[in-house]
């Protein structure tokens, strides 16, 4: 890996700093910085490898090695801080094919995971996807649960996926954990969750036109009206003073 | 410096005192404003009242307008392409419906419509990040509707006017209230997740200036979780998408109506033209603007580049002069600066302290009412807390859930908010949470009524792009029914235009003369050029140093 000296120069006022490898090339940088921030301040205008810089899209995907050490590491690139010798680059893009459903047509049950995503059989519980996940989720564990038919448990265990596909990448059996995933929480959500009774009513009502001579009376109302309807509220559900 | 637990020592004695007051304050209840003190705190202190951060806008249908010198400086600018330069013989995407945007709205609009009988091959969707680099997924709290029997859309209709400061459109809020309960019946349909008692009823909770429990969630993942099935429904019906290629102008037929866009490939820079029958704007707002300096909660693409394209098109501007600061953007660690805090910590309990640890104001008032409770404190008495690098923020209180609600709420209900101050050695259960009001949401917008047709023939709108849904001020958990009540609404509009016999237009970009002509006759000094796509953030050292080389275009 690359060794020259770094040329990027931190302002007079700000310490201390990190050396860093974008893609190889040594930058020193202030090592109070995300790494999204850090590739930013070293000179980079991001397109890929940034969304919505707060943890929850999954683009900013990041690989790294720290000097003097084996191991691969992954990271969100704008929830994680910058260290010392870490070697980064980051994932442009992640090819992982998504089976195509009518989720109207599903049941939620192990065949149904299988027939979209036969693969998931080839799972060798090496954990590689787990150990890689940014949100620390037991990723290993719910592609178990899934191929077990497990769909409840798969959805608690793969709810806080940010879908930043680094276990796709990594998994020796070719799994796309993450659409996997989605399928699951789908095949939950439609069919095994209960479905609360009190929307279909309220969506009848409305349909019914229930609310239709309220709303003319709101839209006929002087701003003065409209304005003592609004303080007249109650709060049945809040401790109010 | 010293650091327990994530927070450095000297910050350490004003969290005792929230600590030591935690207990008297469980059952403290705060009295609300009334709408009179409510005027007076956002008169004083909310950047959309400081003139000195406003400026006109100089040209076109709303002109004269104030708004934030940011989205003037956008608005008042020439634009990035010549229309000499241009060949619009050539279409390179010829069809029914064209979606600009791929956010909530824009995904939405798109299985609309294609629900509706548009083919998928007559869609398209241009986005100018990935599919799901937008506000949507980042969204937290929740999702409002009156589903509940003690509960009504007229109820939610009078909090959505209220906390507008009845500045709304009605019509448009009445859309938005009673669309409510189908959007979540949808989202069920699909196969989408929220909260449940143990009894099969939604879990509710309350927002700001909501006067029911109605705000609907998936833990505080809502966002991402109704995003998430909108974009798996979405590729399961093929809809063609491009990435990474925003569009950067409309284009227009020689009477002004709306026939396409001139899209740009982020990577390979070229340009593409796109002729559709009908077009709908889904581009979201103007957060990296940076509006008044401040930090902040949106993603990075979020630069106003619909409203502009409109404008110079002709389109009617509506509410830009107000933009919506959430109260509670992280103050602490720096790294994060800016990000959001849920509200859903203060649906759950969660209270705003003062350096003394005694609570400031009612913590569920309307944003902007709350967000100027906050900068009063910080910028009007000395009641603050400030971190090493000199930001001021409060408190809010997390860890008070747990003592109200059980421990282990905060991981279940709370785990995104959780694990992002864990990153950075910060247990949201024990210690409270540092904030400051951070640039949130794009009030104003685009003009369109409740089927989203805007002043524009050709041209729909939805989602944060749109002015008069919440008139001046939005309450939680109403923008991301905003995005799927006017997303539904513009996807079944643009089905109907679509079946409409009409020939499509002819390709111009004649509104950019126009445009032009109208800027110059301003004889602006500094010339500025948008849309700019994506914020600047590069040190300036490194922008003193790039140069342009110039390849051979034969």
């Amino acid at each position: 890996m690359s060794k020259a000296k770094a040329n990027s120069k931190p302002k007079d006022n700000v310490s201390p700093t990190v050396r860093i490898y974008i893609m190889g090339e040594a930058k020193d940088v202030p090592a109070s910085l995300t790494i999204m921030k850090a590739i930013e301040y070293a000179g980079y205008k991001l397109t890929r490898g940034a969304g919505c810089r707060a943890g929850f899209c999954g683009a900013c995907a990041t690989i790294y090695r720290k000097e003097g050490d084996y191991r691969i590491y992954t990271a969100l690139a704008c929830q994680t801080m910058v260290e010392d010798g870490m070697y980064l680059t980051q994932l442009p893009f992640v090819p992982a094919e998504k089976a195509k459903y009518n989720i109207k047509d599903l049941s939620p049950s192990a065949e149904t995971i299988l027939r979209y995503y036969p693969e998931v059989a080839r799972c060798l519980s090496c954990n590689a996807c787990s150990k890689v996940c940014p949100q620390d989720l037991s990723v290993m564990d719910y592609v178990q649960y899934a191929l077990q038919g497990q769909i409840e448990k798969a959805t608690e265990a793969s709810f806080d996926c940010v879908s930043c596909g680094l276990c796709a990448i990594r998994c020796p059996a070719e799994i796309p954990q993450y659409h996997v995933a989605e399928l699951v929480r789908r095949l939950y959500g439609k069919y095994i969750q209960k479905y609360p009774e009190t929307l279909d009513k309220r969506v009848k009502e409305i349909e019914d036109g229930v609310f239709e001579e309220g709303f003319k009376e709101f839209m006929s109302m002087s701003h003065d009206e409209i304005v003592e309807k609004y303080k007249a509220r109650d709060f049945i559900d809040q401790k109010k003073k | 410096m010293k650091f327990i637990r994530g927070y450095p020592e000297a910050m350490r004695k004003s969290i005792d005192n929230v600590n030591k007051t935690r207990s008297k304050r469980i059952d403290e209840v705060i009295a609300d404003m009334t709408l009179e003190e409510r005027d007076k705190v956002l008169k004083s202190f909310h950047p959309d009242y400081k003139k000195e951060t406003k400026e006109n806008i100089a040209w076109g249908p709303n002109k004269g307008d104030l708004v934030p010198i940011e989205v003037a400086s956008i608005l008042n600018a020439y634009p990035t392409v010549s229309p000499d330069t241009i060949d619009l013989s050539k279409v390179d995407y010829d069809v029914g419906v064209l979606i600009i945007g791929a956010g909530g709205a824009g995904t939405s609009a798109a299985l609309w419509a294609n629900y509706s009988g548009v083919p998928e091959d007559q869609i398209l969707v241009v986005t100018k990040l990935r599919h799901g680099d937008c506000n949507t997924i980042m969204a937290q709290g929740g999702i409002q509707a009156a589903d509940r029997p003690e509960d009504s859309p007229l109820i939610h209709y009078l909090d959505v006017m209220g906390g507008g400061h009845f500045t709304n459109e009605p019509e448009l809020a009445r859309a938005l209230t009673e669309d409510a309960p189908a959007i979540i019946k949808w989202h069920k349909d699909i196969g989408a997740i929220y909260d449940l008692n143990e009894d099969g009823s939604f879990v509710e909770n309350p927002g700001g200036g909501t006067s029911r429990n109605r705000m609907h969630a998936a833990k505080d993942y809502t966002g991402m979780e109704i995003f998430r099935t909108l974009r798996d429904e979405f590729n399961d019906l093929s809809i063609p998408i491009l990435e990474f290629m925003p569009a950067i102008e409309l284009l227009t037929d020689e009477k002004g109506k709306i026939t396409g866009a001139l899209l740009y490939h982020l990577e390979t820079k070229q340009y593409f033209v796109v002729r559709a029958k009908i077009t709908v704007l889904t581009t979201g707002g103007f957060g990296r603007l940076h509006v008044a300096g401040f930090p902040t909660t949106n993603h990075y693409g979020a630069t106003m580049d619909g409203v502009l394209m409109a404008y110079r098109a002709g389109a009617q501007l509506k509410h830009l002069d107000s933009t919506q600061f959430h109260p509670t953007g992280a103050a602490f660690p720096e790294q994060i600066v800016g990000l959001l805090v849920t509200e859903k910590v203060r649906s759950l309990g969660g209270q705003v302290l003062g350096y003394d640890g005694e609570q400031l104001c009612y913590p569920l008032e309307p944003r902007d009412v709350e967000a100027s409770a906050l900068i009063r404190c910080c910028s009007s008495t000395e009641n603050y807390i400030e971190t090493p690098s000199g930001m001021r923020g409060v408190w809010l209180d997390s860890p008070i859930i747990e003592e109200i609600k059980g421990k282990g709420t905060i991981q279940r209900d709370l785990s995104a908010m959780y694990r992002m101050f864990q990153r950075f050695d910060i247990d949201i259960t024990e210690d409270p949470i540092l904030v400051y009001p951070a640039l949130h949401y794009q009030n104003g917008g685009v003009t369109h009524n409740k089927n989203c047709y805007t002043s524009l023939k050709g041209l729909l709108a939805a989602g944060e792009i749109s002015g008069g849904v919440h008139g001046k001020n939005r309450l939680m958990g109403n923008s991301l029914l905003e995005i799927n009540v006017f997303g539904r609404r513009a996807g079944i509009t643009a089905a109907k235009e679509y079946k409409k016999q009409t020939a499509k237009g002819k390709l111009t970009l004649n509104h950019l003369k126009t445009t032009v002509t109208a800027l110059d006759a301003l004889n602006i000094k500094d010339k500025k050029y948008s849309p700019i796509l994506l914020p600047e953030y590069r040190e300036e050292a490194v922008q003193n140093r790039l140069i342009q080389l110039y390849e051979e275009i034969r």
